[in-house]
């Protein structure tokens, strides 16, 4: 068990330097990209461009600027914007984090129950009419694009029925967690615009997860010993199916607190951790990039960690492998 | 026979809807299984053995498929009965043990859980006790230290005892009834005559056992009764000693031909049964046997019903001439034997 | 050619039709997914039209500002643009749908553009974006994950750990990261170069950031494929490698990266629409789907159709895309999962 640990901690680690190392590359080592060309402008004349990359440090040599970047970054923990100077990095993500997580565990819990209750439905009603029904309504999800469906949204709640139905519906923002209230009433519906998405891809791929199992030996057996449609269905072959949608999930989960979610962040007008990095990389505003992307790489590789364990718990050949 | 069949299946028929229109798997087969015997039902792949049982545990889900005829079990027809009562027979009047003990058991669950959860669905007991219960079955089929092994899951468990874990569940409510879907097929052949032999000692407790196979040895060696099977038809019916003895079909003929024997005399060919076995789907109008039959006359264009001559237990679906069968197979036999150009010039 | 005569159902089927054809009467079977391609069709056929559309119908340059051009409406002519009465006076309110096609039939954008000409022109450019990145991606994904899959070993670790890399990775961010970098300068690889203004280059983007969603699977199938006995029977008769690649490899893998093409292109188009809306995607004076909704944006709650239209045919399309390839998916190869797509 130790061994696992450790070696799941090592590939961990190695996984958020190779994030690291791939950002920082396509920063500093894309063939014909200046970054300090980038910071000064486009036609900064050459003294200009010398004296950026040399303030920046951008004259030093690749592997030097990465330790000096990691180390500002890890260890004196005081690396700085280079758009805003004197902006710290670390305070701004520990800052925009609470905003991204109450956004995606709230959308997680809205799409998890409704892409299962959806693809669970929808397979044991396979052959009759509501099936198409409830898979037209997770096409329709994957489909939308989700911050044109967030500006739908917006200009439904806070314009056409904004004086009828709406009335109760806060301005796009973001309020603590100290008013749990009025945190609930302004992410409701940022919630429920990232959850349709989800819940349509999850709907369909589960759908197909459980119309194979049903036609599974096991379900069969479960069938001749008299056990009920139901229990069947659910004790069995949706128990089996949720495996691959757990190490889904973690994936997915993962990436939206890593910033997946910027979308729709930036339409609802919540200050999370996509909104920032978005902003930093329309200003290729590098440390900012790095500490980001580090945060992101932390939560993938969190969430990978979870789900090898809530794997373990749901599928027990995984336990010994 | 007795004169109460435990089980009996009338004229059962299932078609496939296909997307070249329906195909007729079973066509109007009956049989029945009398309390406490052993039935062995044989037949090559596809002759519709496995469906025919499927079906009368109404297991056949897919909508594409339809059942017709009558399954008599104790008087109630099990084709009509609501869900919930037909819930109430599988698994506790009749279990079934499938092929493929490799896949038969959910995975994510204990082997004794899975035998508990068949007991509570049948009986209201508490938890605690279901499981007691599930160690003894466990037990009782020869898995050792049955308390630990309780709680391990299927793929912890060798093919052999997974068999023998499926077995026990299938026990646990003490059916009157057991099909046994070749249930040795995918096993060794050590662990083969293990199962066999649990299945004797389960009829020695009183339940009737239905025995689906493709190896004419292991009837011979458990049945007490044999229906052989061919193209969704029943081809031959009768006591196993009879069938065994005077089979009259030349399908049987050429199944019991094909068995290799370890005594007598050494063959230079093992005899086979000439051609493919038919296809759903493409059977023909008369006799399903007919276009592999070396004995086929005109008469067979015509579909054979089963019939006794004489013994009212032993029957069979075939128009040759009773009185001619011995001396017609002996000559057939011979045919089938021989390699077919020099060798036969050679014998004078 | 799906239905056999009753005679002849016989023969055929001792020579029974090849995977392919039994596939192809499947889907043509599929209502739903006939019901998508004709969709499809549709969508395509209209954004082909989209010059004849402009020069002879609306009789406009969408591509032109029409900061003081006018129109008619019901007779009377009116100026696209009024400047805007509330706030500052700064902003335009452009002229709303008309439902006249020759005049303005979807209204006009901020700077006086036909919008429904727009459309059909930024058609043209997300459905050639989102077809194109799929196919390179498939391509490359498929070529990726047989390498990986057959060759094993060191080859297969280091392609493996790169692909469970982009994996984990929000595919989003990633896409950002490298169109914020290629933007302003365009690509320089060796011989290949690639515009900073061309549509190239988000198609570039697009397929290289999903290329792990193809070949993890597709390297899980070869995997399985390596320990088939007839590709080891093929190896153990000296077969060179390269033939047991094409021969039978390719053969088995085939019908699932082709299964992922429309799948893939939804998710392409969605991916393309969503840098377009965030800027960095198609730029100007290109327009795609995406750069539509995005110059909507500061009209939303006075001409909403400029962002709602756009939205409305991205949703169209991807939707007749991922029904399509459901069916195509229940054809070929049923079990074929493309994640986010399917």
């Amino acid at each position: 068990m130790l061994r696992f640990i450790v070696k799941r901690f090592a590939s961990a680690l190695l996984v958020m330097f190779a994030i690291s190392v791939l950002v920082f590359l396509i920063f500093f080592a894309t063939p014909g990209v200046d970054p300090a060309a980038r910071i000064a402008g486009r036609n900064a004349d050459p003294a200009t461009l010398a004296q950026v990359r040399h303030s920046f440090g951008l004259d030093r040599p690749m592997p030097i600027r990465y330790l000096l970047m990691m180390r500002h970054l890890l260890i004196d923990r005081d690396l700085e914007s280079f758009v805003n100077r004197g902006s710290r990095v670390i305070p701004q993500i520990v800052q925009a984090t609470p905003v991204t997580l109450s956004l995606v565990i709230g959308a997680a819990l809205i799409w998890m129950t409704a892409g299962i209750i959806m693809g669970t439905a929808a397979a044991a009603l396979r052959g009759k009419a509501a099936d198409p029904l409830i898979m037209l309504v997770g096409v329709v999800g994957v489909s939308l694009p989700a911050y044109w469906l967030g500006e739908v949204v917006n200009l439904i709640t806070q314009k056409q029925l904004h004086s009828s139905v709406f009335s109760w519906v806060p301005p796009p923002g973001y309020v603590g967690l100290d008013h749990p209230g009025q945190w609930a009433l302004h992410l409701l519906f940022p919630w429920l615009t990232l959850a349709l998405l989800y819940a349509g891809i999850y709907a369909r791929l589960l759908r197909g997860e459980v119309v194979s199992a049903l036609n599974e030996d096991y379900v069969r057996t479960a069938r001749a010993k008299g056990l009920s449609e139901r229990r069947i269905l659910i004790r069995h072959a949706l128990r089996c199916s949720l495996i691959p949608i757990v190490s889904l999930f973690g994936l997915d989960f993962g990436a939206l607190v890593g910033g997946a979610a910027l979308l729709t962040e930036v339409v609802f007008g919540l200050p999370g951790i996509g909104k920032l990095t978005f902003d930093a990389l329309q200003n290729l505003d590098l440390p900012v990039i790095m500490g980001t992307v580090l945060y992101a790489a932390f939560f993938v590789v969190l969430a990978n960690a979870l789900v090898d364990i809530l794997y373990a718990r749901l599928d027990p050949r995984a336990r010994h492998a | 026979m007795p004169d109460q069949p435990l089980l009996d299946v009338r004229d059962l028929k299932v078609s496939f809807r296909t997307r070249r229109g329906s195909v007729t798997v079973v066509d109007g087969l009956s049989f029945s299984v009398s309390p406490g015997e052993i039935l062995g039902v044989v037949g090559e792949s596809g002759s519709g053995k496995s469906v025919s049982m499927l079906a009368v545990l109404r297991l056949l889900t897919s909508p594409n498929v339809t059942v017709e005829g009558e399954v008599r079990f104790r008087g109630r027809d099990l084709l009509t009965l609501p869900d919930k009562e037909m819930r109430a027979v599988r698994g506790r009047e009749i279990a079934m043990v499938f092929q493929d003990p490799m896949t038969a058991l959910t995975p994510v669950y204990t082997v004794g859980w899975q035998i508990a959860e068949q007991i509570r669905a049948h009986e209201k007991v508490p938890r605690k006790e279901a499981h007691a219960r599930a160690v003894s079955l466990l037990s009782d089929v020869g898995i050792p230290d049955a308390a630990s092994r309780a709680n391990s899951y299927p793929h912890e468990f060798s093919g052999g005892m997974r068999q023998r874990a499926v077995i026990a569940m299938a026990l646990s409510c003490g059916p009157a009834l057991l099909i046994a879907d070749e249930p040795t097929t995918a096993l060794d052949v050590t662990v083969q005559a293990q199962i066999l032999d649990l299945m004797r000692e389960l009829n020695a407790e009183g339940s009737a056992v239905v025995l689906i196979t493709h190896d004419m040895g292991v009837i011979s060696q458990i049945a007490d009764r044999v229906l052989v099977m061919y193209g969704g038809r029943a081809a031959e019916e009768g006591p196993r000693r009879a069938v065994f003895h005077g089979p009259r079909h030349p399908y049987t003929w050429g199944l019991l031909d094909s068995v290799p024997r370890v005594g007598g005399p050494r063959l230079r060919r093992l005899p086979t049964i000439a051609g493919m076995p038919v296809a759903p789907g493409s059977l023909p109008e008369g006799c399903a046997f007919a276009p592999r039959c070396r004995l086929r006359h005109d008469r067979c264009e015509e579909r054979p019903v089963l019939r006794d001559f004489g013994d009212s237990a032993h029957r069979d679906a075939c128009w040759l001439p009773d009185e001619d069968r011995a001396s017609l197979r002996l000559t057939s036999r011979a045919t089938a034997t021989d390699v077919p150009d020099r060798e036969r010039e050679a014998t004078p | 050619m799906s239905t056999v005569a009753p005679e002849l159902a016989t023969a055929e089927a001792r020579r029974s039709p090849g995977p392919w054809r039994t596939a192809g009467a499947d889907l043509l079977r599929n209502r739903s997914a006939l019901a998508a391609a004709v969709v499809l069709f549709l969508v395509v056929l209209a954004t082909l039209c989209a010059p004849l559309y402009a020069a002879h119908i609306a009789h406009t340059d969408p591509f032109q500002s029409h900061v003081s051009g006018t129109t008619v409406v019901d007779g009377k002519t009116v100026p696209v643009l009024t400047p805007s009465s509330t706030g500052l006076g700064l902003g335009v309110t452009p002229i709303g749908p008309t439902w006249d096609p020759a005049h303005y039939f979807l209204g006009a954008d901020n700077q006086g553009r036909d919008v429904m000409a727009r459309l059909l022109y930024g058609g043209r450019t997300s459905l050639f974006i989102g077809f194109t990145a799929a196919l390179l991606t498939c391509a490359l994904g498929t070529v990726v994950g047989v390498v990986a899959g057959y060759a094993g070993g060191v080859v297969d670790a280091v392609i493996s750990r790169v692909l469970d890399v982009i994996w984990a990775f929000p595919v989003y961010l990633l896409a950002i990261c490298l169109s914020v970098v290629l933007l302003t300068d365009g690509l320089h690889l060796g011989p290949l170069t690639v515009e900073a203004g061309s549509l190239w280059l988000p198609v570039a983007i697009i397929a290289a950031i999903y290329v792990p969603y193809i070949a993890r699977p597709l390297r899980g199938q070869v995997l399985v494929l390596r320990n088939k006995e007839y590709i080891q029977a093929a190896v153990g008769s000296g077969a060179p490698t390269a033939r047991i690649l094409r021969r039978e490899v390719l053969p088995n893998v085939l019908p699932t990266a082709i299964v992922f093409v429309p799948l893939m292109t939804a998710l392409a188009m969605l991916t393309e629409s969503a840098l377009s809306f965030l800027s960095v995607g198609v730029q100007p004076p290109d327009a795609s789907w995406g750069t539509i909704i995005e110059d909507g944006l500061g009209l939303l709650y006075t001409r909403p159709a400029v962002t709602i239209a756009p939205g409305l045919l991205i949703a169209l399309t991807t939707a007749a895309l991922n029904v399509l390839g459901d069916g195509v998916r229940d054809a070929l190869d049923p079990g074929a999962r493309l994640r986010g797509g399917v």
